[in-house]
């Protein structure tokens, strides 16, 4: 599968399929720190990434000043 | 999982709330709960005329979209800060924001405003650091602009941002930042309007699903000033609690907002002062000049050394 990071705007390639809260474990991320988008529809934790999709990880932190 | 409301699959589930919702449903929870924060703070009426403050991000422009969508009389400020790519990518957001749906927005240039006045100059001509310029720069801007014409400023401040806010005020004990810290400021001065959060109990998370689920096109990239900003790390610090313990940002903004707040704003009011006119500018001050005006010193004052003639 391939994975886009936005905003790092950085991709990375991972093989064989697995549940999207391991996928976001697998890179750090956070619950809730990002949006898990394929296509145009959002997936939950418990949904199967596959091997050829491709998925977008888009970051919702943001910050400056405090 | 299935959607809370009406049992069809879901495509986002909120740990906090304990709810998974499908699309439509998602977009009335959101609705509802923007609706219920301005009626429960008494922040506008559907009569006010609301500026709305865009940065092109997430956050401001799903606030715009949904007040309009909930019939707030609306108009959009975007204040160019300077910031080159970032800067001119973000204006491109909110024009197309604008005109796709044919809404009226105010555009301030800080260039125009004066010279060696965006966001990178007035950093690199004083001792400030590029966040604390931009917050002056921005606080008077948003403030000239909504003088005389508005009854209320809105800005897109979420849950995360309010609870990143409390957390730093409270490490430090900042009493009269707590005093503040309120998601309804009411004026202190005739030239000052009401200034409203209305997403201040949604998270990040939350606005961003929005956004998306409303196909708003936002900046997805970060002011590259960000880099590093301790709001990031209080931000970090909660969502680690947050992910132990889901509901832990909303109930730390939400009590503090019912149960807390009143105690500091009780102290600060015994301490508070009537603003002045700024001997510069005319608009409130807490000195002889505003914060902007004293900064618009600082910088003439270096561009006056730099040029080899008298300070100002």
């Amino acid at each position: 599968m391939r994975v886009h990071l936005h905003p790092q705007g950085r991709t990375v390639e991972l093989s064989g399929r697995r549940p999207v809260g391991r996928l976001l474990v697998e890179l750090g991320v956070l619950p809730g720190t990002a949006m898990v988008i394929r296509g145009d529809v959002l997936l939950l934790d418990g949904e199967m990434v596959e091997e050829d999709d491709d998925i977008e990880v888009r970051a919702v932190i943001s910050g400056g000043a405090t | 999982m299935k959607c809370t409301r009406c049992r069809a699959k879901a495509e986002v589930h909120l740990r906090a709330h304990n709810a998974g919702f499908c699309r439509p449903c998602y977009i009335g929870f959101f609705r509802r709960h923007v609706e219920r924060a301005i009626a429960s703070e008494h922040m506008c009426t559907l009569d006010d005329r609301v500026l709305v403050a865009v940065s092109g991000g997430k956050d401001s422009l799903a606030l715009w979209d949904v007040l309009v969508e909930l019939g707030y009389r609306t108009t959009g400020l975007y204040v160019a800060q300077g910031i080159g790519g970032y800067s001119s990518r973000s204006q491109e957001k909110v024009e197309a924001f604008a005109r796709q749906r044919d809404l009226p927005l105010r555009v301030v240039d800080l260039a125009a405003e004066g010279p060696g006045l965006t966001v990178p100059d007035v950093a690199a001509s004083t001792r400030r650091s590029a966040c604390s310029a931009c917050g002056t720069l921005k606080r008077h801007v948003f403030d000239t602009a909504a003088a005389g014409e508005f009854d209320v400023l809105a800005t897109g401040h979420n849950l995360d941002d309010e609870a990143a806010r409390l957390l730093g005020n409270v490490l430090r004990w900042q009493v009269d930042h707590l005093a503040r810290q309120r998601p309804v400021l009411q004026p202190t001065h005739p030239k000052f309007v009401r200034k409203v959060k209305p997403l201040y109990l949604l998270s990040e998370y939350e606005t961003a699903v929005y956004a998306f689920m409303r196909g708003i096109d936002y900046v997805v990239e970060e002011c590259p000033n960000s880099v590093g900003a301790t709001q990031l790390v209080y931000k970090d610090a909660l969502n680690r609690l947050e992910a132990a313990s889901p509901g832990t940002k909303l109930a730390f903004v939400r009590e503090f907002t019912r149960s807390g707040q009143a105690a500091f704003a009780a102290h600060a009011a015994e301490e508070a002062s009537a603003p002045n006119a700024c001997s510069r500018c005319g608009m409130p001050a807490w000195g002889e000049v505003c914060s902007f005006c004293r900064l618009v010193a600082e910088v003439e004052s270096k561009r006056a050394r730099r040029a080899g003639g008298p300070a100002v």
